[in-house]
């Protein structure tokens, strides 16, 4: 958890506070997050721990991409997708990795990450500086952290070949 | 055959099983078009279904029953609670019930009430509305497979509100049965814009707590006034095993938080008895802790505070005792052959109140001393309401008052942070347009 402190003080935080309704300020909030998330690759890259890329659809309300994790020199690969909810930021996006749907029990329906009893509370305290960085640092870095190796171990994710053709 | 081909021609099966399921369920509506309405008759025979209902009415415990006809109740969440409330609600005779759900059936969901195992697979909403309309046709039954915390699905949401109303008028009543904060936020942003009524509903993780809470924007406190309300549940949060489970569930605490939503949903349709702002459950020491919670003068919601203002307004216009004591029906039996008289029982009321306290004070305010520092700025808006079994100050000036905070009850967590960031560590002013920013991005 220490690690997590760390690289939760390098990700810069946001400062506007407005969701995909308020048509006005979403934009200036979309550029605050894509400028979070920017630094905070940059980070991990600096730390030898790049994991994760994301991208949005042009309205920025639909987000995907990749997240990695190594595991005995191998690397598993994961698609993360989620939406911009309607209340945000004043609640989380709730992180969904569609291949794991079904495979473990920290999973809500449909692919969503069951995040720890903290992360809630402390997403809650930092409204709206708080941004999609964080959720990712904060959320599912340790979920996977967790429960990647979990699920490697009892053969539910197995090791696929760099390029996936059959 | 391989074992792969059997498995694939299961998975036909399947699909054929629900596709039937679906068919057979889409033919109903039609035939309820024909289908007219009953009349709420109160003649008491055995092929009347409404006649114990209306039976409240030559009681004298509701004024006028069929009204329940006129009313239209959206439900959102057709899960543990919100499937039960719904059938309550049928069995009652409610107008119009308009359900949201975006999941479906699993077997997974067999240990609470209402569905069946066949029913596994179809939507909540298919389902729940198959079943409802073979209970009672007469009440009309509006589906909705959606997600209401999407940007997109969030608009047809609100519509529903304002035009799903058996006349095209607005909704009566929201009730929220979802299982997560971002709906019950999203359901808050609805009903603060558009100035609805709703009661929030709650189960807690462990299964072994619940709650009803009546949001009336503007009045009392709405879901973004403070962190949720929850009961204590007396379990240290340390000793609780969380490893590879996410939530437990009984049907007996969905069961009993049903019943208290639709209860008070019953009285505040149909002008009966008195509402609870907040009405908790522990089952683990069959403890009822209520309390009422004041908007907060700071909410983040713009819509809570513009209803706080109308509020405002609207009590020095109107200065109408909304409590004011209705004259008791006074009873006089002709006779009293065996001399039965009624005890004043306000005295043991209080009594078992306070034994109950005493067994859950000890945790609830172990749990609010941790977050006490971080307390100060939701202090205001708590004020324990006037009911006969809590007797509490209604203004709560200090910390130690608010610890005092109706036994059995806490905030999930601490409130926002408010202090000021750090300049160096907020995001820099660019000029880089998001284009630029997404291209940066990609690059990376």
């Amino acid at each position: 958890m220490e690690g997590t402190k760390s690289i939760l003080k390098t990700i810069p935080l946001l400062k506007t506070k407005a969701g995909p309704r308020d048509v006005d300020l979403w934009p200036q909030r979309l550029k605050e997050e894509y400028q979070s998330l920017i630094q905070s690759v940059k980070n991990n890259k600096d730390n030898d721990n790049d994991w994760f890329r994301l991208e949005s659809n042009k309205e920025g309300t639909k987000w995907f991409g990749k997240c990695w994790v190594f595991q005995n020199q191998l690397k598993y690969e994961f698609d993360i997708e989620f939406d911009i909810p309607v209340t945000y930021p004043t609640t989380a996006p709730e992180i969904v990795l569609p291949e794991l749907d079904g495979k473990t029990a920290k999973m809500y329906r449909g692919g969503k990450i069951c995040l720890s009893d903290h992360f809630k509370p402390l997403w809650a305290r930092n409204v709206p500086k708080f941004g999609i960085s964080h959720a990712l640092a904060l959320g599912l870095g340790p979920w996977l952290a967790v429960e990647i190796p979990e699920l490697i171990v009892r053969g539910v994710v197995k090791y696929k070949e760099k390029d996936d053709d059959k | 055959m391989s074992l792969e081909d059997v498995e694939n021609i299961k998975k036909h099966i399947e699909h054929f099983k629900k596709t039937l399921m679906e068919l057979t369920e889409t033919q109903s509506p039609k035939e309820s078009v024909e289908h007219k309405i009953r009349e709420m008759s109160a003649e008491v025979v055995d092929s009347n279904p409404y006649s114990r209902l209306m039976a409240l009415q030559r009681m004298g415990i509701v004024k006028n029953y069929e009204d329940i006809r006129k009313f239209t109740v959206v439900i959102v969440g057709v899960g543990g609670v919100g499937s039960v409330t719904a059938e309550m609600l049928t069995r009652c005779g409610i107008g119009k019930l308009i359900l949201f759900d975006y999941d479906k059936v699993e077997l997974a969901n067999m240990n609470r009430l209402f569905y069946q195992p066949a029913q596994a697979g179809l939507s909540k909403v298919t389902a729940a509305s198959m079943t409802l309309t073979r209970i009672n046709p007469d009440v009309k039954i509006e589906t909705y497979n959606t997600n209401i915390t999407l940007t997109t699905q969030f608009e047809e949401f609100l519509r529903v509100l304002q035009t799903g109303g058996i006349s095209g008028n607005r909704v009566d009543l929201v009730l929220s049965c979802v299982d997560n904060y971002e709906a019950r936020m999203t359901i808050n942003t609805a009903c603060n814009e558009l100035a609805l009524e709703w009661f929030e509903s709650g189960v807690s993780e462990n299964a072994v707590c619940g709650h009803i809470q009546y949001i009336v924007p503007g009045e009392s406190a709405c879901f973004a006034c403070a962190p949720p309300l929850v009961v204590a549940s007396e379990i240290d949060e340390k000793t609780l095993k969380k490893d590879g489970v996410c939530a437990a569930s009984l049907p007996t605490t969905m069961g009993v938080v049903a019943g208290l939503l639709v209860q008070n949903t019953l009285k505040k349709l149909l002008h009966f008895g008195t509402i609870s702002w907040y009405l908790g459950y522990n089952a683990l020491a069959d403890f009822f802790p209520s309390m009422m919670i004041k908007p907060n003068p700071n909410c983040t919601d713009s819509f809570c505070l513009k209803r706080q203002e109308e509020f405002k307004n609207r009590v020095i216009e109107e200065p109408v005792c909304k409590n004011e004591e209705l004259p008791e029906d006074k009873v006089i039996h002709k006779d009293n052959e065996w001399g039965i008289s009624l005890a004043d029982d306000s005295i043991v009321v209080n009594q078992s109140i306070v034994t109950d306290k005493s067994t859950v004070a000890d945790n609830s305010t172990a749990v609010l001393l941790d977050n006490s520092s971080e307390l100060n700025n939701t202090i205001e808006l708590v004020s324990t309401s006037i009911t006969k079994n809590v007797s509490k100050n209604t203004s709560i000036k200090n910390e130690e008052e608010y610890l005092s905070l109706n036994d059995g009850l806490e905030f999930a967590y601490s409130s926002a942070d408010k202090t000021a960031t750090n300049e160096e560590t907020l995001v820099k002013d660019t000029d880089l347009t998001v284009d630029d920013l997404r291209a940066q991005m990609a690059l990376l």
